[in-house]
This record gives C-alpha cells, sequence and structure tokens, in this order.
C-alpha cells in the first residue's frame, strides 16, 4: 500500500522538513504488523513528493489474528486485500512514521507550520463503503478537490460488476498536519474496518484529531459511527463531547439507510405490541415466543405479570446469548428469572420441552424456511406443540410495491425464502385449520392500504377443544 | 444352600449391624455391583459411620441405583434395611425400571451380631442397636411378602448357613441373546392353519402328517420360527393351529409368545369367568369336542408363555404387541401387559376398540422390534419397528418377516373368515386423523441436540459436542434440503504431509508415503476438480423418489452440496441436470446392472463459480484487482526514486516479484469461473457410486467405481458429464509412482487443482484402525487461492509449513464412518431418524475450528 504526498511549494524539498524523512535516503521503520518505508520519488526545488510504502506481513497477520473472535475474521484469511489497500493499518503508519508532522511539529522549519501550502496526497487503492459520493462528502467540506477513479474486480468478467476500492488524488492548500489528520481519522471510516479492538482510548483519538474540524463537519454522524464501530456506548460518549449542548444529536439526522430501518422499526413495533395484546386477551398464562430472535418479544411479555411462564426459542445459539445480554437475564431479579426459560430449539423437530402451552408467538418466522421443509413445521407446530391458541405473522408480499427502496420482485429480506399474498397464507392457515382442529382469524399488522392490505399479516388460531 | 437370582435383578440384603452383609455381598457379587450405604456415607462426609449424613447418603445411594438399573445391571443394595420403609424407594426403584427384586435376610442372632462389631472400633454404638435392628428383622420376614418381594426371598438363619450360600445367577427367561436366527417371525394366526401351512411351506419348511394324524414340521437348516402370538379365535382351525405350533415349540424349531387371545382363552379353559367376544366363543366351540387333556395341554402351554424375547445380541425384539425400549428385557406386570396389549390411554373409540398411543413413532430403541396385534393393510418399518400383523383372519394375510433378511413372505388369505370391526388401514400408529402424511413421523430435537455418541460399524463410537450439535442444529434447520433426501455427507479431507521439496508446500511423494507406512501397497489417484462437491441421488421415475425417500416433490432427484443445501438456486437446472444423468443411466443399463431404480453418486460439479460467486465478488477479485493497483503504483514509484539514485535495488525486485505472484494468482482462480448460461455451460464429475437400493458399494475397490463411472459418463451424449483422469500406482514400484507424479506435475501445471490418492480399496483399516480414506495433493497455483497470492515468496513459504495436520486427519476420519453408516443405515431401510443422526453428525464435526486451508 502506497501513499504519497507531493507539495509545489517553493522550496518545495521543505517536504523533508516537514515529514523529518530526509528526501535521498530510503528510511525503514518497524512496525507490529509489518514494515513502513519512506523515500522520495521525486525532490525538486519545484515538485517533492513523500512516498510511504506500507509492507504488511500477511503471513504474519494471519498468525496473528488466529482464533480471535469473528469481528476480525477478514484478518484471519491469507487471502486478503489488506496489505494492498489503505486501511487502519494506515493510519497507524501515519502515527508512527509522521508522528510529529501529525502533531504539527518541526523544528528545523518551525515557520513552516502553520502556512498553507499546496499539498497532494494520493492513495493508490482506497476501500470505500459508500462509494465515490460517500468518499466526496467526506473531503469536499474540507476543502479538498477529489479525482477518484473506481477499480473493477476482473476485466475478464465485467458482469462481477466494480470493486469497492478507488485511486484517490487529494487536493488542496493547507497546513500538513491538517492533511494528515484527515487521512489519519477518515481513512479507517472509508474502510469501515479496524485491525485492532475499539475502546475509550478512541473516542480520545477521534476527539484529539478531529478537534479543529469533526464538529462543523456535515457527515460527523456517520464519521463517529464508524470510527467507533457502532458501539453505542462509545458514540454516545463521543457525541455528547462533541456537541456543545451534551447532548445526542436528532434522530430526524439519520441517513437514508438508517431512515428504512427506522420504518422497519415502527413497523416491528406494532407486530409485537398487538401480538402481546392478542396474547394477553387471549387469557395465557404459559406462552412460548418461538422463533424469539434477539428477544424483543420477550421483552414485552416479561413485564406483563398476567404470564407465569414465558419460554423463548431460537434457532440460533447466538441470538440467545443477545436474548440474554439484552435482557440483563443475569442481574434480572430472581421472581422475573423464574418465570423466563431459552433454549435453542428448531421448529423443524419435534420437541417435547413445547408441549402443553397456553399460547404461542411466531413471528417473522415461516418465511425463512424452505418451502421443502414446512410440512415438518406444520406438524411440529399444530400437532405436537399444539397450544390453545397460536399467533403467526408473516410478510404481505402484495404491499412490497409501496416499499420504495424495495425493487420489484425482490423479498424484503435476503433470508426470505417465499413471501406469500394475502390470499395464500389465507389459504394455507384455513388448511392448517381445518387439518389441525384450530379456528383462525386474520389481522392486518400496520397501515392497511386499500389495494395491496397491509404490510405484515397476521393469523389468529384457536384450537377448537378449547374454549 | 445354592440361591437363584436372576440377572439383572435389584437385590436388597437385609440384616443388623454385624450381621455379614458386607461380606456376603463382596463373595458372591462384582464390588461395581455393590451398593453401600456406608460407603455412600463416606461419599458424602467422608466417614463411613456418620449417621447424622443417613438421609444425604441415601439419596446418593438411590441416584446411583437408578442410573444402574436404567442401564439394566444387576445391582445389590448392602443396607440394614430392617425397616419397612427403608426398603419401600428401593421397591419403588425397582417399579420404575420393572425389575424382579431379590431379598437375602441374614436374620444372625444379635449376640453374633454384637460381637463382632465389638471387634471393630469404629462401631462403638450401644447393644440397644442391634437389638432393636434385629427384632424389626423379625418382624420384617414375615411381611417381605405383602411389600413385594415375591419369587425370590431367601432366609438365612445362621453363620453357617450364611456360610454355605451358593450364588446362581440366572439369564431372565426373555434374554436369548444368544441366538441369532435365522428366524422366521410369523404374525397373527388366529386359526388360519390352512394359510399357515402354505407360508411354511413357502419359507421351505418340510410339513407333513405324522402317524397319528397330526402334523410335523422339519426346519430348513439352522431356520426356527417365531410366532408372534393370537394363534386362537375367529378363525375356522384353532385346534390345528395350536396342536401345530405347540409341536414345533416342543421339538424346539419355534419360539412363542402370547397374544391378548391366547391368554384370555386359557382362562376360559381353566374355567375363569370371562366374556366370550371378540372370537373367543369361535375357539371354544372348535375346543369343545376334544380331551380334557388336550384342552389343558393348551393352557399350560399358554401359560407358560414368556411375554416377549431379545434374540441376536439384543438386535431383536419379538412381542405380540410391541415392546417400548425401557420395558425390553425387563420383567413386571406392565411389561407383560405391553406385551400382550400394546400401550393404550385405557380409553375405547367409538366402536368400543381401545384407543392406542403411538409407542412406535416414539421408539429410538437400537433394537429391530417386530409385533403384531393390530391388523394393517401392508407392514410398514417405522422406527426400527415393523408390525407383521395382516389380518389374515380378516381376509387379509398371513405374513413372516425373515431375520435377518428383513424380507416379507406372505399367503393371502383364502376368505374372509371375520369382519373386521373397522377397515384395514396403512398403519394404525399413524395419526390417521390428523391428515394424510405419508412419512415417517417427525424427527425428534432429541435425535441430535446436546452431546451425542452414535456407534458406527467402521469406527465404533463417534462422539459429538455440544457445542458442535448447536451449531449445527441452526444450519440444518435453516439452510439444508428436505432430511429425507439427506442420507449421505462427505468426510472432509486431509492433505498430504508437507513437503520441503523446491517451493511446494505439496507434492504426491508424501501421499504415497503416507499408505506405503499404512502397509498399502497399491494405490489410485484420480484428478481433482476444482469445483465444489455435490451429492446427487437420481432415481428412476418421480414415483420412485416419492416411494423410496417419501418425498412429495414430483422431481427426479436432488443435487446438494457438501453442507446438505440445495446445490442449485434455479431448480430449473436441476431437474435438467438430473434428467440428463438419468438419460445416461439408461443408456448404460445400470438400472438392471445395479439392481436398482435409484443411485446416489459423489461428484464434483463445475464451475467453482457457480457457488463460489460470493466469495468471488467479496474476496478473491478484490484482493487481486487491490494488489495488481498497488503495485503497479509501487513499482513506479521505487522506478522514479531509483532514477533520483536512491538505493532502491532490493525493493524493486521483490516487487517485481510479488507482481508476477500477484498475476499468478489471478490467473489461478479465474481458471475456474465462467458463466453458467444453461445446463451446457455444466460439469459434472461423478468419482464415487455411492449407494442404490439395498447396496452401499463401498465394499467395491476404486478401479470398479472408476470403470463404472468412466463407462457412464463416455455413454452419455453430451459433455456434461465429464471424466475424472486417473490412474493406479504400485508403491513397491519407483516407476510406477513417477509416473503419477509427472502426471501430477503435469495437471497442475496447466492449473489443475491437483489429484487425489486413494487406497485401492474403498474402506482400509491398518494396524490403529481406519487409515484415511484418501489424501488430496494440491498444485503451487491452485494453493495461491488458499494460502494468498505471495504465498511462495520464501519467508512466507517457510512459517506456511508448519501446519498440523492430525486433528484434520482425526476428523477426516469420524466424518467417513458417520457417512458410510448413514448410507448403510438407509440401505438397510433404518428410520430417518438414525440416517438423519449420522448425517448431523458429519455437519457437527465439520464446525469443529481446524485450519480451513487444509
Amino acid at each position: 500500500m502506497l501513499l504519497t504526498i507531493t507539495t509545489t511549494h517553493s522550496p518545495a524539498t521543505d517536504l523533508g522538513f516537514l515529514l523529518h524523512k530526509h528526501p535521498d535516503k530510503l528510511q525503514t521503520f518497524t512496525l507490529p504488523y509489518g514494515q513502513a518505508h519512506v523515500f522520495y520519488p521525486e525532490a525538486c526545488a519545484e515538485k517533492c513528493t513523500a512516498a510511504l510504502l506500507l509492507d504488511i506481513d500477511s503471513v504474519g497477520l494471519v498468525r496473528r489474528y488466529r482464533g480471535q473472535s469473528s469481528e476480525s475474521f477478514s484478518l484471519a484469511e491469507y487471502v486478503n486485500d489488506r496489505p494492498y489497500t489503505a486501511s487502519s493499518f494506515l493510519s497507524v503508519a501515519i502515527a508512527r512514521v509522521f508522528g510529529s508532522a501529525l502533531a504539527g511539529k518541526c523544528k528545523d522549519r518551525p515557520e513552516l507550520l502553520d502556512t498553507p501550502i499546496p499539498l497532494t496526497a494520493k492513495l493508490s487503492t482506497l476501500p470505500c463503503r459508500g462509494g465515490e459520493h460517500f468518499l466526496r462528502r467526506l473531503f469536499e467540506p474540507l476543502q479538498y478537490t477529489v479525482h477518484a477513479e473506481r477499480h473493477i474486480l476482473d476485466s475478464q468478467f465485467p458482469d462481477w460488476g466494480n470493486s469497492r476500492y478507488f485511486s484517490v488524488t487529494l487536493d488542496a492548500t493547507c497546513r500538513l498536519s491538517d492533511l494528515l489528520t484527515h487521512l489519519y481519522v477518515l481513512i479507517p471510516v472509508l474502510d469501515d474496518e479496524k485491525h485492532y479492538w475499539v475502546d475509550e482510548a478512541e473516542i480520545e483519538k477521534l476527539l484529539r484529531h478531529g478537534e479543529a474540524w469533526l464538529s462543523d463537519h456535515p457527515e460527523q454522524e456517520t464519521i463517529v459511527n464508524r470510527y467507533l464501530k457502532y458501539q453505542r456506548r462509545l458514540t454516545r460518549q463521543a457525541f455528547s463531547q462533541l456537541s456543545d449542548t451534551g447532548v445526542e444529536p436528532d434522530e430526524d439526522k439519520h441517513n437514508e439507510e438508517e431512515t428504512q430501518i427506522e420504518e422497519h422499526i415502527g413497523l416491528n413495533e406494532i407486530r409485537l405490541s398487538k401480538t402481546a395484546e392478542v396474547i394477553k386477551d387471549f387469557g395465557a398464562k404459559r406462552v412460548l415466543d418461538l422463533g424469539c430472535g434477539e428477544g424483543k418479544l420477550l421483552r414485552k411479555l416479561l413485564v406483563e405479570k398476567q404470564f407465569e411462564e414465558i419460554v423463548g426459542m431460537d434457532v440460533s445459539h447466538n441470538n440467545l446469548i443477545k436474548v440474554k445480554q439484552r435482557l440483563h437475564y443475569d442481574r434480572l431479579p430472581e421472581k422475573k428469572k423464574e418465570r423466563l426459560t431459552l433454549f435453542q430449539g428448531s421448529l423443524c423437530y419435534r420437541d417435547k420441552r413445547l408441549e402443553g402451552y397456553d399460547a404461542a408467538a411466531v413471528i417473522e418466522v415461516i418465511e425463512h424456511l424452505d418451502s421443502s421443509r414446512l410440512s415438518a413445521f406444520e406438524r411440529v407446530l399444530f400437532e405436537y406443540t399444539c397450544p390453545d391458541m397460536i399467533v403467526l405473522t408473516t410478510p404481505n408480499v402484495e404491499y412490497n410495491v409501496k416499499f420504495e427502496n424495495l425493487p420489484a420482485g425482490r423479498f424484503r429480506h435476503k433470508d426470505h425464502r417465499f413471501e406469500w399474498t394475502r390470499l395464500e397464507f389465507e389459504s394455507w392457515a384455513n388448511d392448517m385449520s381445518n387439518r389441525f382442529g384450530y379456528e383462525v382469524t386474520f389481522h392486518p399488522i400496520g397501515e392497511n392500504d386499500e389495494v395491496v392490505g397491509s404490510p405484515t399479516q397476521m393469523a389468529v388460531f384457536k384450537r377448537k377443544s378449547s374454549e | 444352600m445354592v440361591i437363584k437370582i436372576p440377572d439383572p435383578s435389584l437385590v436388597i440384603l437385609i440384616g443388623a449391624s454385624g450381621s455379614g452383609k458386607s461380606t456376603f455381598a463382596q463373595r458372591h457379587f462384582k464390588p461395581t455391583e455393590i451398593l453401600s450405604s456406608d460407603f455412600c456415607r463416606g461419599i458424602v462426609s467422608d466417614d463411613e459411620n456418620d449417621q447424622t449424613v443417613t438421609t444425604d447418603a441415601f439419596e446418593v445411594l438411590h441416584f446411583i441405583a437408578a442410573k444402574r438399573l436404567a442401564a439394566g445391571k444387576l445391582t445389590v443394595i448392602d443396607a440394614t434395611n430392617v425397616q419397612p420403609d427403608a426398603r419401600k424407594p428401593i421397591l419403588a426403584l425397582a417399579r420404575e425400571y420393572h425389575y424382579l427384586t431379590v431379598a437375602i435376610v441374614l436374620n444372625i442372632p444379635a449376640k453374633v451380631c454384637q460381637e463382632r462389631n465389638a471387634e471393630r472400633p469404629d462401631r462403638d454404638f450401644g447393644r440397644h442397636v442391634v437389638r432393636n435392628q434385629t427384632s424389626q428383622l423379625r418382624r420384617s420376614i414375615r411381611s417381605l411378602k405383602r411389600e413385594g418381594f415375591r419369587n425370590f426371598v431367601y432366609v438365612f438363619s445362621s453363620p453357617e448357613e450364611v456360610d454355605a450360600v451358593q450364588v446362581e445367577r440366572q439369564s431372565l427367561w426373555t434374554n436369548r441373546k444368544d441366538e441369532s436366527g435365522p428366524f422366521d417371525i410369523i404374525g397373527d394366526i388366529h386359526g388360519c392353519y390352512d394359510e399357515l401351512v402354505e407360508l411354511l411351506i413357502k419359507l421351505g419348511y418340510e410339513v407333513s402328517t405324522n402317524s397319528d394324524g397330526h402334523p410335523t414340521v422339519n426346519a430348513p437348516h439352522g431356520r426356527k420360527t417365531i410366532f408372534l402370538g393370537d394363534y386362537v379365535d375367529r378363525g375356522p382351525k384353532v385346534v390345528d393351529v395350536m396342536r401345530l405350533v405347540i409341536n414345533m415349540h416342543k421339538s424346539g424349531i419355534a419360539h412363542c409368545v402370547p397374544g391378548n387371545h391366547d391368554v384370555k382363552l386359557a382362562r376360559a379353559l381353566r374355567g375363569k369367568n370371562v366374556t366370550t367376544t371378540h372370537g373367543l366363543a369361535e375357539s371354544l366351540s372348535q375346543l369343545e369336542n376334544e380331551s380334557d387333556e388336550f384342552k389343558l395341554q393348551v393352557a399350560e402351554f399358554i401359560e407358560g408363555l414368556i411375554s416377549h424375547y431379545e434374540f441376536d445380541n439384543g438386535k431383536l425384539v419379538v412381542a405380540h404387541a410391541g415392546m417400548k425400549e425401557n420395558l425390553q428385557g425387563r420383567a413386571s406386570g406392565r411389561v407383560r401387559e405391553f406385551a400382550l396389549y400394546g400401550e393404550t390411554t385405557g380409553e375405547t373409540d367409538e366402536i368400543g376398540l381401545p384407543v392406542r398411543l403411538n409407542w412406535a413413532e416414539e421408539y429410538r430403541g437400537a433394537a429391530t422390534v417386530v409385533y403384531g396385534h393390530t391388523p394393517v393393510a401392508e407392514p410398514q418399518w417405522f422406527n426400527r419397528t415393523i408390525n407383521i400383523d395382516t389380518g389374515c383372519v380378516f381376509g387379509g394375510q398371513l405374513t413372516a418377516l425373515r431375520y435377518p433378511e428383513k424380507e416379507l413372505v406372505s399367503i393371502p388369505a383364502h376368505k374372509t373368515y371375520y369382519e373386521p370391526a373397522k377397515p384395514l388401514q396403512d398403519d394404525v400408529n399413524r395419526p390417521t386423523s390428523l391428515g394424510t402424511h405419508k412419512d415417517e413421523g417427525i424427527l425428534d430435537i432429541n435425535d441430535v441436540i446436546g452431546r451425542r455418541v452414535i456407534s458406527t460399524r467402521l469406527n465404533h463410537n463417534v462422539t459429538i459436542r455440544e457445542e458442535n450439535t448447536i451449531t449445527a442444529l441452526e444450519v440444518i434447520s435453516r439452510f439444508a434440503i428436505d432430511p429425507k433426501w439427506l442420507i449421505y455427507l462427505p468426510p472432509t479431507m486431509s492433505p498430504t504431509a508437507t513437503t520441503t521439496i523446491d517451493d511446494l508446500l505439496e507434492h504426491p511423494v508424501e501421499g504415497f508415503a503416507y499408505y506405503r507406512n499404512q502397509e498399502v501397497s497399491k494405490v489410485v489417484w484420480q484428478e481433482k476438480h476444482m469445483g465444489s462437491r455435490a451429492i446427487v441421488i437420481v432415481c428412476k421415475s418421480p414415483e420412485t423418489a416419492q416411494r423410496r425417500f417419501g418425498v412429495s416433490v414430483d422431481t427426479l432427484g436432488v443435487c446438494y452440496t457438501r453442507t446438505g443445501r440445495p446445490f442449485f438456486e434455479d431448480t430449473s437446472l436441476e431437474n435438467e441436470l438430473l434428467l440428463r444423468l438419468k438419460h445416461a443411466i439408461d443408456k448404460m443399463g445400470f438400472w438392471e446392472t445395479l439392481d436398482t431404480d435409484w443411485i446416489c453418486l459423489d461428484c464434483e460439479l463445475m464451475p467453482w463459480s457457480i457457488k463460489a460467486q460470493e466469495l468471488l465478488r467479496q474476496q478473491y477479485a478484490p484482493v487481486g484487482s487491490s494488489a495488481s493497483v498497488a503495485i503497479d503504483e509501487v513499482i513506479s514509484s521505487l522506478e522514479s526514486a531509483k532514477k533520483r539514485g536512491v538505493q532502491v535495488d532490493e525493493f524493486l525486485e521483490g516487487y517485481q516479484e510479488r507482481k508476477n505472484a500477484v498475476k499468478e494468482y489471478t490467473t489461478a482462480y479465474q481458471r475456474y469461473c465462467w458463466d453458467v448460461k444453461s445446463i451446457s455451460d455444466i460439469r459434472l464429475a461423478p468419482f464415487h457410486i455411492l449407494a442404490t437400493e439395498g447396496t452401499v458399494h463401498f465394499d467395491k475397490d476404486h478401479l470398479w467405481h472408476i470403470e463404472m463411472l468412466t463407462k457412464l459418463c463416455n455413454s452419455s451424449d453430451d459433455n456434461v458429464l465429464f471424466t475424472t483422469s486417473n490412474g493406479m500406482v504400485d508403491l513397491t514400484d519407483q516407476d510406477s509412482e513417477n509416473t503419477a507424479i509427472n502426471k501430477w506435475e503435469e495437471l497442475t501445471a496447466q492449473g489443475g487443482e491437483g489429484i487425489v490418492i486413494k487406497p485401492q480399496d474403498f474402506i482400509v483399516k491398518g494396524k490403529r484402525g481406519l487409515i484415511q480414506p484418501a489424501v488430496k495433493c494440491r498444485g503451487k497455483e491452485y494453493l495461491r487461492i488458499i494460502y494468498g497470492p505471495e504465498y511462495t515468496l520464501s519467508h512466507n513459504l517457510e512459517r506456511l509449513r508448519a501446519r498440523g495436520l492430525s486433528l484434520k486427519r482425526s476428523l477426516a476420519i469420524r466424518e467417513f464412518a458417520l457417512g458410510v453408516e448413514a448410507l448403510e443405515r438407509f440401505v438397510d431401510r433404518e428410520p430417518l431418524s438414525k440416517v438423519h443422526e449420522c448425517v448431523f453428525g458429519v455437519l457437527a464435526l465439520e464446525s469443529e475450528t481446524v485450519d480451513p486451508r487444509l
């Protein structure tokens, strides 16, 4: 990976003083993950270019990160872009090799420090998550002229499309320390990865290097979120330190992606509230949440004293760990904890642990099952588990036309195996009722459009013998 | 005195402190069979005489006893047990586990006990203790039978008597594990004598009439008949049937278990007041003219029958109405009741027949259970159980099951002798009120979760850790195809040991050396295609698929990945592939050659890019793209610096080398990618015929597989089926080895992935058990996509050579054993849960953390 910094300031060779590196020598520095070399491809009075060449030891990286969590999985691969791209490794190298320049120190030419000079930074391969648009939104507000050339994945397979790598040139007239600071913070933000564990120390780094410019940057929020790897605890602290009022930024300012999630959360909230309400009105005391995910419904059920026994089951063990974290399971009062049971299970297998309950919620689950597994699911739920009532929801595919961001014919979630029309869902649910002795009613969830219906459809099954 | 003790049974010693219980126990039983209260006191308190921990000590004792009883072990309780309250929980345990109980009472004079205790410094309790115990014991002797100790109560009243005791262990009556057949097991006869004789003849028995006009039967060599009961009632020739059955039983060529009808008849013959419904009246009227002697003989014969039997080392259980796993080989009223009537709810249905529970549906035992009792239209295997009562007396058939062949042989009824209360159903164990599912029941979560130990015929027990089943449950539930199709998953394959030759990591020399060390002299090599592993099942027709695999879809088969996921998102491509494969099989006449209507093949499917699309776009192509851009930039900057006179030659050289490596890397992965627009862009290279109806083909050597599959591929009109180049190597001949090495060099120089080396025989056991069924040897260029573009640079290679293969190899063997087991079980028509358990195990083992580059 190569970063070059060029100036046409006169005399251009002053760059050597600013960087504390002699233009006629190649100097090598040892870093924890490899080596960095500094040399000057050109150095005359009119124009001077310094190159920071990073030699990342890819084999060493794998050995070092082996056996660590999935967080750093990409680092545990030998086939890895890290040696060839600009990333947090480069930020570390900037801090190590150009530390004084980054900090704005220069004992030989102190007068140069505060002089804006014409500078050009070139990054051979900069991964940009968010594309050129985002790249420009990061650097243009800081008065850079941005040139970006995007590279395709493989010229033999043009169908595979573009890569996320750009060769980027940034031109500005500014202080060298500003340029280095911007690169230091924004390279990992564009890459959206960090090769080390992000903790409180990271806030300090961000605030120190972003002091002069971050609070006014229009992309401040994304920068902070990405820099701190979306860790809410850290980002909240950073935001409050960045803003004068000490409060979090307005929720409205979320970017498009988040707006979409917002919308989704709204629907999810309605869905879960309705589910809890229906089960409560039924008078159920012992309830199952089958496919409990990360436990949003469980949280609602737990606050209702009526539910004496609540079982959360999910096929993903990781989800159950998250549930425990979210509900602070280990710190729940004994009485509350006793009411909640969590275990891993699968709706494709008969499970005696699930038998004999009053009610079951099966929220946004069936669309994740392959149609070939549906018949097993049906028998497990309706024949063997057979609670007195079942609340089951699934997307209404007719409503998809109303989602602007959803291309026609695409399902709402990558893992959805099918999405049903109202007719399909209702005929399936009626078939279940007839086969297994239930009575079913249908309820729209969310805005009920005259033509395409509601975004989510809910069926409530009640077992006939259990009036 | 010799006393008889059934094995297994629960033996309880009763005697005061100092009566010699422990000495007695040690003399007659194994140390592990004896549970002593003193020992349990010691376990919980470090003091065997600490009476304050008595409650805890007995909890421990009862807990251990329960575990032993569940496992079917003879267990001796060494405690004073002089009070009824102390014996009560022990009797309850025996009842719970359907155990016979034995009481051995050491009624030794108090004085003797006290003298013995006085010699032991740790027993310094007062003399009154023993006195009390002795009097409690004396009171108890009378009440033991009433409490529930029935046939085995032994009382000894002096030290001399105790010393003279000899214990003789007796197997339970039900235990015939040493007999392994072959058997012909015959279902409910109900007086259908003519059909019975025809069936015996069809089975190869000789039936003749002796001088007094009674039938005698000679069995074909080594075979025996097992009758499943219900010999009488409803049918026309009850007397003849009884005579024949009793004769065969007497002459030792038949085992008989009683049916509920037989037992009721015996009660009637003994003059008990029974209602003569359900065909009993017919039996009684047919017996009316027989001698009292014969009637008595019938009654005694029936009364002497044992509820059920275990044969063939416990692998076969027979009973009239079936036998749950936890009742097999046990003795209690409940066991006998189950054998006669099966499991009922105690309720009756609308026509007065008992409502039955689906014990067979929940059956997960290791033993095959053959039973009758409830007529079915057609016998069907169901979780290792089969009901062969095909309702002969109701106009159905009389059916026999041959064991161990598991073939069904039947004779149709000559007429309907008795109208059934309700029409014969496919199988009453099915939940008929809940639809028409033709499947084997649903898989149970207990078949897969938790720590598992799976016994395989190749490699004994394979243990799966719980954390791995956790992962597998999610993967199978979310991504796998219908488990009914999932009869095999391929094992992982280890590479050859790391080589030090040139700039290589792998070389065939180490592969050959591995097998030579295992004393294998002939191996085969086959080209290793770089695609994705595919298991393909192809059926003669969609009906075969539905009948044999129990799936409800209208396809010719399935094509799935090594983790059990559907290979194609596009099912039309899958259908087209299956159709082409079927045509090739038709053309070769393999259906006839292999006597089958389905074939399961192990294949490699190309191009790699079909399954690896995501990986290519997310990882492989980005690395190539970024590396070539970055390195070019570096080189041009270094060249500029060089022009200025900066010393960078060494760097330039290094980067030139790296540039070439990256180029080789890109070329390496590009070779395995091409666009798939239609079926004709796909290459399927089958390399093993895994299984066909009735056979798992691992008993044939690889030459057979290669020959058959080469024929198959060559017969195909198009080039979708792809032959795999191969050769044989004689490991005692250096030239032969060199030829193969040259071939490997040639293949890998052209960009091939490499070769797989296998012993000529499919399954080879070495000195330390199974050896690797195959090792792979990959080429230098191919390994760039595994170890990164620049792995060949010497400072990288040196470090990469340090890699451990032992875990990978151990996994490969365990997964291989499980895969073979899955196929064997499927071919043996074992229940879905038994096949699924093995396949699930392979997937679980795959989640072990092994270096993914091996």
